[in-house]
Protein backbone atom coordinates (compact mmCIF):
# COMPACT_ATOMS: atom_id res chain seq x y z
CA UNK A 1 0.00 0.00 0.00
CA UNK A 2 1.67 3.25 -1.15
CA UNK A 3 1.36 6.13 1.52
CA UNK A 4 -0.64 8.03 -0.69
CA UNK A 5 -3.12 5.51 -0.17
CA UNK A 6 -2.39 5.60 3.45
CA UNK A 7 -3.41 9.01 3.53
CA UNK A 8 -5.86 9.15 1.59
CA UNK A 9 -7.56 6.29 4.12
CA UNK A 10 -6.40 8.20 7.05
CA UNK A 11 -7.26 11.49 6.05
CA UNK A 12 -10.21 11.39 3.97
CA UNK A 13 -12.47 8.56 5.79
CA UNK A 14 -14.54 10.01 8.95
CA UNK A 15 -15.78 7.56 11.59
CA UNK A 16 -14.45 3.90 12.86
CA UNK A 17 -12.84 1.38 10.40
CA UNK A 18 -14.72 -1.34 12.06
CA UNK A 19 -17.45 -1.39 14.72
CA UNK A 20 -19.92 -3.63 16.36
CA UNK A 21 -22.57 -2.71 18.75
CA UNK A 22 -24.32 -5.68 20.82
CA UNK A 23 -23.48 -7.99 17.63
CA UNK A 24 -24.16 -11.93 18.19
CA UNK A 25 -24.45 -14.74 16.08
CA UNK A 26 -25.85 -18.39 17.66
CA UNK A 27 -26.23 -22.02 15.82
CA UNK A 28 -29.77 -22.77 17.14
CA UNK A 29 -29.12 -23.19 21.01
CA UNK A 30 -25.17 -22.94 20.83
CA UNK A 31 -24.11 -19.05 20.81
CA UNK A 32 -21.17 -18.51 18.74
CA UNK A 33 -20.58 -15.17 20.38
CA UNK A 34 -22.50 -12.79 21.93
CA UNK A 35 -22.47 -9.08 23.02
CA UNK A 36 -19.56 -8.03 21.35
CA UNK A 37 -19.08 -4.30 21.01
CA UNK A 38 -15.57 -2.86 19.63
CA UNK A 39 -14.78 0.44 17.18
CA UNK A 40 -11.60 -0.01 15.49
CA UNK A 41 -9.97 3.05 13.84
CA UNK A 42 -8.51 3.22 10.16
CA UNK A 43 -4.71 2.47 10.62
CA UNK A 44 -5.12 0.55 13.90
CA UNK A 45 -3.97 -3.44 13.83
CA UNK A 46 -6.35 -4.57 16.80
CA UNK A 47 -5.78 -7.94 17.73
CA UNK A 48 -8.50 -10.40 18.39
CA UNK A 49 -7.37 -12.98 21.12
CA UNK A 50 -9.20 -16.12 22.65
CA UNK A 51 -9.37 -19.91 22.90
CA UNK A 52 -10.13 -22.30 20.42
CA UNK A 53 -13.97 -22.19 20.36
CA UNK A 54 -14.40 -18.45 21.69
CA UNK A 55 -15.99 -16.99 18.55
CA UNK A 56 -13.31 -15.49 16.33
CA UNK A 57 -13.66 -16.96 12.94
CA UNK A 58 -17.32 -16.61 13.33
CA UNK A 59 -16.56 -13.12 14.29
CA UNK A 60 -14.70 -12.23 11.44
CA UNK A 61 -17.13 -14.42 8.84
CA UNK A 62 -19.70 -12.17 10.50
CA UNK A 63 -17.84 -8.95 9.53
CA UNK A 64 -16.64 -10.59 5.99
CA UNK A 65 -20.41 -10.89 5.41
CA UNK A 66 -19.86 -14.88 4.90
CA UNK A 67 -22.56 -15.31 7.84
CA UNK A 68 -25.21 -12.91 9.20
CA UNK A 69 -25.35 -11.44 12.35
CA UNK A 70 -28.50 -13.11 14.67
CA UNK A 71 -29.00 -9.46 16.58
CA UNK A 72 -26.53 -6.50 16.82
CA UNK A 73 -25.39 -4.17 14.41
CA UNK A 74 -22.13 -3.96 12.84
CA UNK A 75 -20.00 -1.00 10.32
CA UNK A 76 -17.35 -2.61 7.59
CA UNK A 77 -15.21 -0.11 5.80
CA UNK A 78 -17.91 2.34 6.60
CA UNK A 79 -20.74 0.30 5.45
CA UNK A 80 -23.26 -0.65 7.59
CA UNK A 81 -23.34 -4.53 7.88
CA UNK A 82 -26.27 -5.94 6.14
CA UNK A 83 -27.56 -8.51 3.02
CA UNK A 84 -27.78 -5.34 0.57
CA UNK A 85 -23.94 -4.03 0.97
CA UNK A 86 -22.22 -7.54 0.94
CA UNK A 87 -20.96 -7.19 -2.51
CA UNK A 88 -19.74 -3.60 -1.38
CA UNK A 89 -18.57 -4.45 1.79
CA UNK A 90 -16.56 -7.66 0.36
CA UNK A 91 -14.72 -5.41 -2.31
CA UNK A 92 -14.03 -2.68 0.51
CA UNK A 93 -12.23 -5.39 2.43
CA UNK A 94 -9.78 -8.61 2.13
CA UNK A 95 -9.81 -11.63 4.79
CA UNK A 96 -7.06 -14.14 4.75
CA UNK A 97 -8.55 -17.19 6.50
CA UNK A 98 -7.07 -19.35 8.57
CA UNK A 99 -6.40 -22.20 5.97
CA UNK A 100 -4.85 -20.44 2.77
CA UNK A 101 -7.76 -22.78 0.55
CA UNK A 102 -4.95 -22.37 -2.79
CA UNK A 103 -5.61 -23.91 -5.75
CA UNK A 104 -2.91 -26.31 -5.65
CA UNK A 105 -2.51 -27.41 -9.49
CA UNK A 106 -2.23 -23.47 -10.22
CA UNK A 107 0.56 -21.67 -10.08
CA UNK A 108 1.42 -18.89 -7.28
CA UNK A 109 0.45 -16.47 -10.26
CA UNK A 110 -2.32 -18.01 -11.98
CA UNK A 111 -3.95 -18.34 -8.20
CA UNK A 112 -3.31 -14.43 -7.85
CA UNK A 113 -4.93 -13.74 -11.33
CA UNK A 114 -8.16 -15.66 -10.28
CA UNK A 115 -8.76 -13.11 -7.51
CA UNK A 116 -7.25 -10.23 -8.79
CA UNK A 117 -10.28 -11.13 -11.16
CA UNK A 118 -12.68 -11.68 -8.79
CA UNK A 119 -12.17 -7.97 -7.67
CA UNK A 120 -12.16 -6.66 -10.97
CA UNK A 121 -8.89 -4.85 -10.25
CA UNK A 122 -8.08 -2.97 -13.25
CA UNK A 123 -4.11 -3.28 -12.85
CA UNK A 124 -3.97 -6.38 -12.12
CA UNK A 125 -0.54 -7.68 -13.46
CA UNK A 126 1.02 -4.59 -11.49
CA UNK A 127 -0.89 -5.67 -8.30
CA UNK A 128 0.13 -8.96 -8.10
CA UNK A 129 3.98 -7.65 -8.80
CA UNK A 130 3.34 -5.83 -5.50
CA UNK A 131 1.67 -8.38 -3.61
CA UNK A 132 4.47 -11.05 -4.66
CA UNK A 133 7.00 -8.68 -3.99
CA UNK A 134 5.83 -7.61 -0.59
CA UNK A 135 6.14 -11.62 0.50
CA UNK A 136 9.25 -12.13 -0.83
CA UNK A 137 7.44 -14.06 -3.53
CA UNK A 138 8.16 -12.61 -6.82
CA UNK A 139 10.97 -15.89 -7.69
CA UNK A 140 8.21 -18.50 -6.92
CA UNK A 141 5.31 -16.94 -9.25
CA UNK A 142 5.47 -19.71 -11.62
CA UNK A 143 5.35 -22.42 -9.22
CA UNK A 144 2.65 -24.58 -8.74
CA UNK A 145 1.35 -24.01 -4.99
CA UNK A 146 1.08 -28.10 -4.49
CA UNK A 147 4.68 -27.60 -3.78
CA UNK A 148 5.12 -25.13 -1.53
CA UNK A 149 5.52 -25.52 2.07
CA UNK A 150 3.00 -24.27 4.65
CA UNK A 151 4.60 -21.15 5.36
CA UNK A 152 4.99 -20.57 1.84
CA UNK A 153 1.66 -21.14 1.10
CA UNK A 154 0.44 -18.93 3.72
CA UNK A 155 3.01 -16.22 2.31
CA UNK A 156 0.49 -16.35 -1.09
CA UNK A 157 -2.90 -16.27 1.18
CA UNK A 158 -1.59 -13.17 2.22
CA UNK A 159 -0.29 -11.40 -1.03
CA UNK A 160 -4.01 -12.40 -2.04
CA UNK A 161 -5.20 -10.72 0.77
CA UNK A 162 -3.08 -7.68 -0.23
CA UNK A 163 -4.31 -7.49 -4.10
CA UNK A 164 -7.04 -5.09 -3.70
CA UNK A 165 -5.55 -2.55 -1.14
CA UNK A 166 -8.49 -3.39 1.38
CA UNK A 167 -9.76 -0.91 3.85
CA UNK A 168 -9.66 -3.31 6.35
CA UNK A 169 -7.71 -6.82 6.55
CA UNK A 170 -8.91 -9.43 8.20
CA UNK A 171 -6.35 -11.75 9.54
CA UNK A 172 -7.61 -15.10 10.88
CA UNK A 173 -4.64 -17.26 12.63
CA UNK A 174 -2.15 -16.05 10.10
CA UNK A 175 0.46 -18.31 12.05
CA UNK A 176 -1.44 -21.44 12.68
CA UNK A 177 0.31 -24.38 12.62
CA UNK A 178 3.40 -22.87 11.64
CA UNK A 179 7.08 -23.53 12.72
CA UNK A 180 8.37 -20.54 14.72
CA UNK A 181 10.75 -19.83 11.80
CA UNK A 182 7.83 -19.65 9.19
CA UNK A 183 5.21 -17.40 12.00
CA UNK A 184 8.00 -15.17 12.36
CA UNK A 185 8.07 -13.92 8.74
CA UNK A 186 4.47 -13.68 9.11
CA UNK A 187 4.95 -11.39 11.72
CA UNK A 188 7.58 -9.62 9.86
CA UNK A 189 4.69 -9.03 7.03
CA UNK A 190 2.32 -7.87 9.28
CA UNK A 191 4.46 -5.69 11.16
CA UNK A 192 5.17 -3.89 7.64
CA UNK A 193 1.66 -3.98 6.84
CA UNK A 194 1.28 -1.93 10.54
CA UNK A 195 3.94 0.50 9.60
CA UNK A 196 2.31 1.15 6.50
CA UNK A 197 -1.29 2.00 8.36
CA UNK A 198 -2.96 -0.84 6.95
CA UNK A 199 -6.02 -1.58 9.17
CA UNK A 200 -5.87 -5.12 10.41
CA UNK A 201 -8.09 -7.31 12.25
CA UNK A 202 -5.78 -9.77 13.57
CA UNK A 203 -7.46 -12.85 15.43
CA UNK A 204 -4.85 -15.25 17.36
CA UNK A 205 -4.60 -17.31 20.35
CA UNK A 206 -1.09 -16.60 19.93
CA UNK A 207 -0.20 -13.90 22.94
CA UNK A 208 3.15 -13.07 21.97
CA UNK A 209 2.17 -12.01 18.26
CA UNK A 210 -0.68 -9.91 19.54
CA UNK A 211 1.85 -8.39 21.84
CA UNK A 212 4.23 -7.76 19.17
CA UNK A 213 1.71 -6.59 16.57
CA UNK A 214 -0.99 -5.43 18.26
CA UNK A 215 -2.00 -1.89 19.19
CA UNK A 216 -5.38 -3.03 21.19
CA UNK A 217 -6.54 -6.00 21.60
CA UNK A 218 -9.71 -7.45 22.50
CA UNK A 219 -10.35 -10.86 24.67
CA UNK A 220 -13.36 -12.65 23.52
CA UNK A 221 -14.53 -16.05 24.91
CA UNK A 222 -17.86 -16.13 23.43
CA UNK A 223 -18.72 -12.51 25.35
CA UNK A 224 -15.79 -9.75 25.30
CA UNK A 225 -13.75 -10.30 27.98
CA UNK A 226 -11.70 -7.36 28.32
CA UNK A 227 -10.32 -4.70 25.30
CA UNK A 228 -7.80 -2.21 25.38
CA UNK A 229 -3.96 -1.98 25.05
CA UNK A 230 -1.98 -4.46 26.62
CA UNK A 231 -0.60 -2.08 28.70
CA UNK A 232 -3.87 -1.17 29.92
CA UNK A 233 -5.37 -4.60 30.47
CA UNK A 234 -2.24 -5.06 32.53
CA UNK A 235 -2.48 -2.31 34.85
CA UNK A 236 -6.36 -3.18 35.29
CA UNK A 237 -6.19 -6.98 36.23
CA UNK A 238 -2.59 -6.45 37.76
CA UNK A 239 -1.19 -4.87 40.72
CA UNK A 240 2.00 -3.18 40.27
CA UNK A 241 4.68 -5.14 41.91
CA UNK A 242 8.54 -5.03 42.51
CA UNK A 243 10.16 -8.22 43.20
CA UNK A 244 12.79 -8.04 46.09
CA UNK A 245 15.73 -10.34 46.54
CA UNK A 246 18.71 -10.46 49.29
CA UNK A 247 21.66 -12.60 50.14
CA UNK A 248 20.40 -13.18 52.95
CA UNK A 249 16.55 -12.99 54.49
CA UNK A 250 15.84 -9.74 56.44
CA UNK A 251 15.99 -10.28 59.74
CA UNK A 252 12.72 -8.33 59.95
CA UNK A 253 11.21 -7.53 56.35
CA UNK A 254 8.00 -5.61 57.62
CA UNK A 255 9.98 -3.03 59.32
CA UNK A 256 11.67 -2.27 55.90
CA UNK A 257 9.08 -2.54 53.95
CA UNK A 258 5.72 -1.45 55.89
CA UNK A 259 7.18 1.79 57.07
CA UNK A 260 7.41 2.97 53.33
CA UNK A 261 4.05 4.56 52.22
CA UNK A 262 5.00 3.86 48.97
CA UNK A 263 4.31 0.19 49.52
CA UNK A 264 1.11 -0.65 49.85
CA UNK A 265 1.65 -4.77 50.66
CA UNK A 266 4.48 -7.19 51.01
CA UNK A 267 4.76 -11.01 51.21
CA UNK A 268 7.80 -13.37 51.28
CA UNK A 269 8.12 -16.08 48.45
CA UNK A 270 10.94 -18.10 49.40
CA UNK A 271 13.91 -16.95 51.75
CA UNK A 272 15.10 -13.66 50.55
CA UNK A 273 12.85 -13.54 47.74
CA UNK A 274 9.94 -10.93 48.34
CA UNK A 275 7.11 -9.34 46.02
CA UNK A 276 5.88 -6.13 47.18
CA UNK A 277 2.91 -4.19 45.87
CA UNK A 278 3.67 -0.47 45.01
CA UNK A 279 1.62 2.66 44.12
CA UNK A 280 3.94 3.83 41.52
CA UNK A 281 7.22 1.06 40.32
CA UNK A 282 9.35 4.53 39.47
CA UNK A 283 8.50 6.08 42.76
CA UNK A 284 8.67 3.00 45.19
CA UNK A 285 11.69 1.37 43.57
CA UNK A 286 14.39 4.03 44.75
CA UNK A 287 13.06 4.27 47.83
CA UNK A 288 12.77 0.54 48.81
CA UNK A 289 16.65 0.54 47.51
CA UNK A 290 17.23 3.61 50.18
CA UNK A 291 15.02 1.14 52.89
CA UNK A 292 16.60 -2.02 51.74
CA UNK A 293 20.58 -0.31 52.25
CA UNK A 294 19.63 1.39 55.13
CA UNK A 295 18.63 -1.52 56.82
CA UNK A 296 21.97 -3.17 56.10
CA UNK A 297 20.56 -6.04 53.65
CA UNK A 298 22.73 -7.22 50.53
CA UNK A 299 20.59 -6.46 48.07
CA UNK A 300 20.64 -9.49 44.72
CA UNK A 301 17.64 -7.26 42.71
CA UNK A 302 15.52 -5.25 42.55
CA UNK A 303 12.79 -5.68 39.81
CA UNK A 304 9.58 -4.64 38.14
CA UNK A 305 7.39 -7.66 38.20
CA UNK A 306 6.88 -7.94 33.90
CA UNK A 307 3.11 -9.02 33.82
CA UNK A 308 2.83 -10.60 30.33
CA UNK A 309 -0.46 -10.45 27.76
CA UNK A 310 -0.86 -14.02 28.70
CA UNK A 311 -1.01 -13.21 31.91
CA UNK A 312 -4.41 -11.47 31.67
CA UNK A 313 -5.50 -13.84 28.96
CA UNK A 314 -5.03 -16.48 31.57
CA UNK A 315 -6.59 -14.53 34.58
CA UNK A 316 -9.27 -13.89 32.61
CA UNK A 317 -10.20 -17.24 30.52
CA UNK A 318 -9.55 -19.20 34.18
CA UNK A 319 -12.12 -16.71 35.95
CA UNK A 320 -14.37 -17.79 32.81
CA UNK A 321 -13.37 -21.93 33.82
CA UNK A 322 -13.99 -21.11 37.60
CA UNK A 323 -17.88 -19.55 36.55
CA UNK A 324 -18.45 -22.45 34.61
CA UNK A 325 -17.20 -24.79 36.91
CA UNK A 326 -19.72 -22.70 39.91
CA UNK A 327 -22.50 -22.92 37.60
CA UNK A 328 -22.19 -26.40 37.02
CA UNK A 329 -21.95 -27.43 40.54
CA UNK A 330 -25.09 -25.56 41.38
CA UNK B 1 -29.94 -10.27 -11.35
CA UNK B 2 -26.73 -8.05 -12.85
CA UNK B 3 -23.50 -9.97 -13.07
CA UNK B 4 -19.95 -8.74 -13.35
CA UNK B 5 -18.66 -9.90 -16.50
CA UNK B 6 -15.05 -10.23 -14.45
CA UNK B 7 -15.80 -12.22 -11.68
CA UNK B 8 -17.35 -14.87 -13.93
CA UNK B 9 -14.28 -14.67 -16.15
CA UNK B 10 -11.89 -15.19 -13.85
CA UNK B 11 -13.51 -18.22 -12.36
CA UNK B 12 -14.30 -19.60 -15.54
CA UNK B 13 -10.73 -18.93 -16.49
CA UNK B 14 -9.50 -20.70 -13.64
CA UNK B 15 -11.36 -23.61 -13.70
CA UNK B 16 -10.22 -24.05 -17.11
CA UNK B 17 -6.37 -23.58 -15.74
CA UNK B 18 -6.99 -26.33 -13.20
CA UNK B 19 -8.44 -28.90 -16.04
CA UNK B 20 -5.55 -27.97 -18.09
CA UNK B 21 -2.58 -28.94 -15.53
CA UNK B 22 -4.86 -32.05 -15.11
CA UNK B 23 -5.03 -33.75 -18.07
CA UNK B 24 -7.06 -36.63 -16.53
CA UNK B 25 -9.88 -34.67 -15.98
CA UNK B 26 -10.79 -34.05 -19.67
CA UNK B 27 -9.18 -37.55 -20.22
CA UNK B 28 -11.84 -38.94 -18.63
CA UNK B 29 -14.31 -37.11 -19.39
CA UNK B 30 -14.14 -38.30 -22.93
CA UNK B 31 -14.55 -42.12 -21.49
CA UNK B 32 -17.80 -42.30 -20.91
CA UNK B 33 -19.20 -40.70 -24.77
CA UNK B 34 -16.71 -43.34 -26.45
CA UNK B 35 -18.93 -45.76 -24.72
CA UNK B 36 -21.59 -44.25 -25.83
CA UNK B 37 -20.23 -44.17 -29.14
CA UNK B 38 -19.88 -47.98 -29.90
CA UNK B 39 -23.42 -48.79 -30.02
CA UNK B 40 -24.61 -46.49 -32.88
CA UNK B 41 -21.51 -46.86 -35.00
CA UNK B 42 -21.71 -50.83 -34.76
CA UNK B 43 -26.07 -49.79 -35.91
CA UNK B 44 -24.38 -48.28 -38.61
CA UNK B 45 -21.82 -50.27 -40.09
CA UNK B 46 -23.22 -53.53 -39.52
CA UNK B 47 -26.31 -52.71 -41.52
CA UNK B 48 -26.46 -54.37 -44.89
CA UNK B 49 -27.31 -50.96 -48.36
CA UNK B 50 -30.80 -52.77 -48.58
CA UNK B 51 -31.82 -52.23 -44.58
CA UNK B 52 -31.17 -48.29 -45.05
CA UNK B 53 -34.57 -47.59 -45.58
CA UNK B 54 -35.59 -49.01 -42.13
CA UNK B 55 -33.86 -46.35 -40.37
CA UNK B 56 -36.10 -43.93 -38.36
CA UNK B 57 -35.34 -40.68 -38.87
CA UNK B 58 -31.81 -40.01 -37.30
CA UNK B 59 -31.82 -43.18 -35.04
CA UNK B 60 -27.88 -43.70 -33.83
CA UNK B 61 -27.31 -39.86 -33.69
CA UNK B 62 -30.42 -39.53 -31.13
CA UNK B 63 -28.55 -42.21 -28.92
CA UNK B 64 -25.59 -40.16 -28.85
CA UNK B 65 -27.62 -37.29 -27.05
CA UNK B 66 -27.04 -39.48 -23.92
CA UNK B 67 -23.60 -38.18 -24.14
CA UNK B 68 -24.27 -34.27 -23.14
CA UNK B 69 -26.38 -35.65 -20.11
CA UNK B 70 -23.53 -37.59 -18.75
CA UNK B 71 -20.77 -36.11 -19.43
CA UNK B 72 -20.70 -32.97 -17.27
CA UNK B 73 -22.05 -34.48 -14.49
CA UNK B 74 -18.82 -35.11 -12.86
CA UNK B 75 -17.89 -31.94 -13.47
CA UNK B 76 -20.88 -30.01 -12.32
CA UNK B 77 -21.86 -32.68 -9.55
CA UNK B 78 -17.92 -31.29 -8.22
CA UNK B 79 -18.36 -27.96 -8.73
CA UNK B 80 -19.02 -26.02 -5.06
CA UNK B 81 -19.04 -29.24 -2.90
CA UNK B 82 -15.69 -30.20 -4.32
CA UNK B 83 -14.04 -26.65 -3.61
CA UNK B 84 -15.77 -26.46 -0.24
CA UNK B 85 -13.99 -30.19 0.77
CA UNK B 86 -10.70 -28.44 -0.49
CA UNK B 87 -11.08 -25.17 0.76
CA UNK B 88 -10.38 -23.62 -1.70
CA UNK B 89 -14.58 -21.86 -1.87
CA UNK B 90 -14.59 -19.69 1.25
CA UNK B 91 -11.58 -17.46 -0.07
CA UNK B 92 -13.71 -17.55 -3.14
CA UNK B 93 -16.65 -16.48 -1.12
CA UNK B 94 -15.12 -13.15 0.78
CA UNK B 95 -14.54 -11.47 -2.80
CA UNK B 96 -17.31 -9.44 -4.14
CA UNK B 97 -18.19 -12.31 -6.82
CA UNK B 98 -22.11 -12.64 -6.29
CA UNK B 99 -24.01 -16.42 -5.75
CA UNK B 100 -25.31 -15.97 -9.34
CA UNK B 101 -21.68 -15.02 -10.60
CA UNK B 102 -20.23 -17.88 -8.89
CA UNK B 103 -23.03 -20.47 -10.45
CA UNK B 104 -23.02 -18.94 -13.82
CA UNK B 105 -19.13 -19.39 -14.15
CA UNK B 106 -18.93 -22.86 -12.67
CA UNK B 107 -21.51 -23.56 -15.32
CA UNK B 108 -19.91 -22.03 -17.90
CA UNK B 109 -16.32 -24.67 -16.98
CA UNK B 110 -18.46 -27.39 -16.98
CA UNK B 111 -20.13 -26.53 -20.50
CA UNK B 112 -17.90 -26.07 -22.48
CA UNK B 113 -15.52 -28.83 -21.77
CA UNK B 114 -19.09 -31.31 -22.24
CA UNK B 115 -19.62 -29.28 -25.09
CA UNK B 116 -16.23 -29.50 -27.01
CA UNK B 117 -16.48 -33.43 -26.10
CA UNK B 118 -19.54 -34.44 -27.27
CA UNK B 119 -18.59 -32.18 -30.83
CA UNK B 120 -15.91 -33.96 -31.64
CA UNK B 121 -17.75 -37.53 -30.45
CA UNK B 122 -20.40 -36.42 -32.68
CA UNK B 123 -17.67 -35.53 -35.94
CA UNK B 124 -15.32 -38.72 -35.17
CA UNK B 125 -19.46 -40.40 -35.91
CA UNK B 126 -20.29 -38.79 -38.75
CA UNK B 127 -16.27 -39.44 -40.15
CA UNK B 128 -16.26 -43.21 -39.46
CA UNK B 129 -19.87 -43.51 -40.77
CA UNK B 130 -19.68 -41.54 -43.85
CA UNK B 131 -15.50 -43.58 -44.36
CA UNK B 132 -16.98 -46.99 -44.14
CA UNK B 133 -20.42 -47.22 -43.39
CA UNK B 134 -22.47 -48.43 -46.84
CA UNK B 135 -23.17 -45.43 -48.98
CA UNK B 136 -26.41 -45.45 -48.68
CA UNK B 137 -26.77 -46.19 -44.80
CA UNK B 138 -24.63 -43.23 -44.66
CA UNK B 139 -27.03 -41.03 -46.27
CA UNK B 140 -30.02 -42.19 -44.43
CA UNK B 141 -27.84 -41.58 -41.10
CA UNK B 142 -26.59 -37.82 -42.39
CA UNK B 143 -29.46 -36.53 -42.89
CA UNK B 144 -28.59 -32.49 -42.17
CA UNK B 145 -31.85 -31.76 -40.29
CA UNK B 146 -31.04 -34.51 -38.08
CA UNK B 147 -27.71 -33.11 -37.79
CA UNK B 148 -29.18 -29.67 -37.03
CA UNK B 149 -31.39 -30.76 -34.06
CA UNK B 150 -28.35 -32.98 -32.68
CA UNK B 151 -26.05 -29.70 -32.70
CA UNK B 152 -29.06 -27.81 -31.03
CA UNK B 153 -30.07 -30.29 -28.41
CA UNK B 154 -26.85 -31.04 -27.18
CA UNK B 155 -25.77 -27.98 -25.49
CA UNK B 156 -30.31 -27.58 -23.98
CA UNK B 157 -29.88 -31.25 -22.38
CA UNK B 158 -25.95 -30.36 -20.91
CA UNK B 159 -27.16 -27.08 -19.41
CA UNK B 160 -30.03 -28.79 -18.06
CA UNK B 161 -27.49 -31.62 -16.86
CA UNK B 162 -25.11 -28.99 -15.73
CA UNK B 163 -28.30 -27.21 -13.50
CA UNK B 164 -29.08 -30.15 -11.91
CA UNK B 165 -26.23 -31.46 -10.87
CA UNK B 166 -24.89 -28.35 -9.72
CA UNK B 167 -27.89 -27.89 -7.72
CA UNK B 168 -26.95 -31.05 -5.74
CA UNK B 169 -23.36 -29.87 -5.58
CA UNK B 170 -24.60 -26.45 -3.74
CA UNK B 171 -27.00 -28.76 -1.18
CA UNK B 172 -24.48 -31.76 -0.71
CA UNK B 173 -22.26 -32.16 2.13
CA UNK B 174 -19.96 -35.33 0.47
CA UNK B 175 -18.61 -34.91 -3.30
CA UNK B 176 -18.60 -38.88 -3.95
CA UNK B 177 -22.23 -38.17 -2.83
CA UNK B 178 -22.73 -35.83 -5.58
CA UNK B 179 -21.04 -36.98 -8.19
CA UNK B 180 -22.86 -39.92 -7.81
CA UNK B 181 -26.48 -38.20 -7.56
CA UNK B 182 -24.95 -36.41 -10.50
CA UNK B 183 -24.35 -39.32 -12.69
CA UNK B 184 -28.10 -40.91 -12.20
CA UNK B 185 -29.62 -37.56 -13.27
CA UNK B 186 -28.35 -38.07 -16.93
CA UNK B 187 -30.93 -41.22 -16.55
CA UNK B 188 -33.99 -40.06 -17.47
CA UNK B 189 -32.51 -38.43 -20.35
CA UNK B 190 -31.25 -41.79 -21.75
CA UNK B 191 -34.59 -43.22 -20.76
CA UNK B 192 -36.09 -40.65 -23.35
CA UNK B 193 -33.59 -40.59 -26.30
CA UNK B 194 -33.65 -45.11 -25.83
CA UNK B 195 -37.47 -44.75 -25.83
CA UNK B 196 -37.08 -42.99 -29.54
CA UNK B 197 -34.29 -44.79 -30.91
CA UNK B 198 -36.61 -47.88 -30.01
CA UNK B 199 -39.78 -45.89 -31.75
CA UNK B 200 -41.80 -46.42 -28.17
CA UNK B 201 -41.84 -42.56 -28.59
CA UNK B 202 -41.74 -41.56 -32.24
CA UNK B 203 -40.04 -39.16 -33.17
CA UNK B 204 -41.55 -36.24 -35.01
CA UNK B 205 -41.21 -32.52 -35.67
CA UNK B 206 -43.46 -31.92 -32.93
CA UNK B 207 -41.47 -34.17 -30.23
CA UNK B 208 -38.41 -32.41 -30.87
CA UNK B 209 -39.91 -28.75 -30.75
CA UNK B 210 -41.93 -29.44 -27.61
CA UNK B 211 -38.96 -31.14 -25.81
CA UNK B 212 -36.73 -28.05 -27.52
CA UNK B 213 -39.52 -25.52 -26.21
CA UNK B 214 -39.33 -27.65 -22.82
CA UNK B 215 -35.64 -27.54 -22.09
CA UNK B 216 -35.44 -23.97 -23.05
CA UNK B 217 -37.26 -23.09 -20.58
CA UNK B 218 -36.05 -25.54 -17.73
CA UNK B 219 -32.44 -24.03 -18.71
CA UNK B 220 -33.59 -20.24 -18.28
CA UNK B 221 -35.05 -20.93 -14.57
CA UNK B 222 -31.97 -23.38 -14.08
CA UNK B 223 -29.66 -20.42 -13.28
CA UNK B 224 -32.10 -19.00 -11.28
CA UNK B 225 -33.08 -21.69 -9.13
CA UNK B 226 -29.85 -23.07 -8.64
CA UNK B 227 -28.42 -19.22 -7.73
CA UNK B 228 -31.32 -19.33 -4.94
CA UNK B 229 -30.17 -22.69 -3.92
CA UNK B 230 -26.92 -21.18 -2.69
CA UNK B 231 -26.62 -20.22 0.47
CA UNK B 232 -23.03 -18.66 1.68
CA UNK B 233 -23.78 -19.35 5.23
CA UNK B 234 -24.85 -22.84 4.96
CA UNK B 235 -21.97 -23.87 2.43
CA UNK B 236 -19.26 -22.30 5.29
CA UNK B 237 -20.75 -23.51 8.90
CA UNK B 238 -22.72 -26.82 8.18
CA UNK B 239 -21.24 -29.57 8.20
CA UNK B 240 -23.69 -32.22 7.84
Amino acid sequence: MSAARVAAITGKRSGPALSAQDLAKRFGDRVAFQDVSFEIGYGEVFGFLGPNGAGKTTTVRTLGTLIAPTSGSATVAGLPLTPENGVAIRQRISIMPEAPGLYLRLTVRENLECFAGLYALPDAHQRIDRALQAVNLAGRANDPCGKLSKGLRQRVSLARALLNDADVLFLDEPTSGLDPVAAREVHDLIDGLRRQGVTIFLTTHRLEEAERLCDRVALLNTTLRAIGRPAELRDQLFAKTLAVSTVVPLPDPGVVFGSLPAVKSWQQTVAGDYILTVTDTTVAAPVVTRALVAAGADVLSIAVSQHTLEDVYLELIDEDVEAGTKAGTK
Amino acid sequence: MSTHATHVQALYRKELRDYRHNGYILGTMATIPLGILVFPLILVLALPASAASTFQAGDPLVILLGIPALVPSILAGYAVVGEREQGTLEPVLTTPIRREELVLAKALAALVPSLTVAYVVYALFLTITRLFAQPAVASAVLQVPDVLVQVIFTPLIALLSIWVCIAISTRSNDVRVAMQLGAVTGLPVLLVVYLITFSVIPATLGLAVGIGAALLILDGIGWRLVSSLFNRERLITSTR
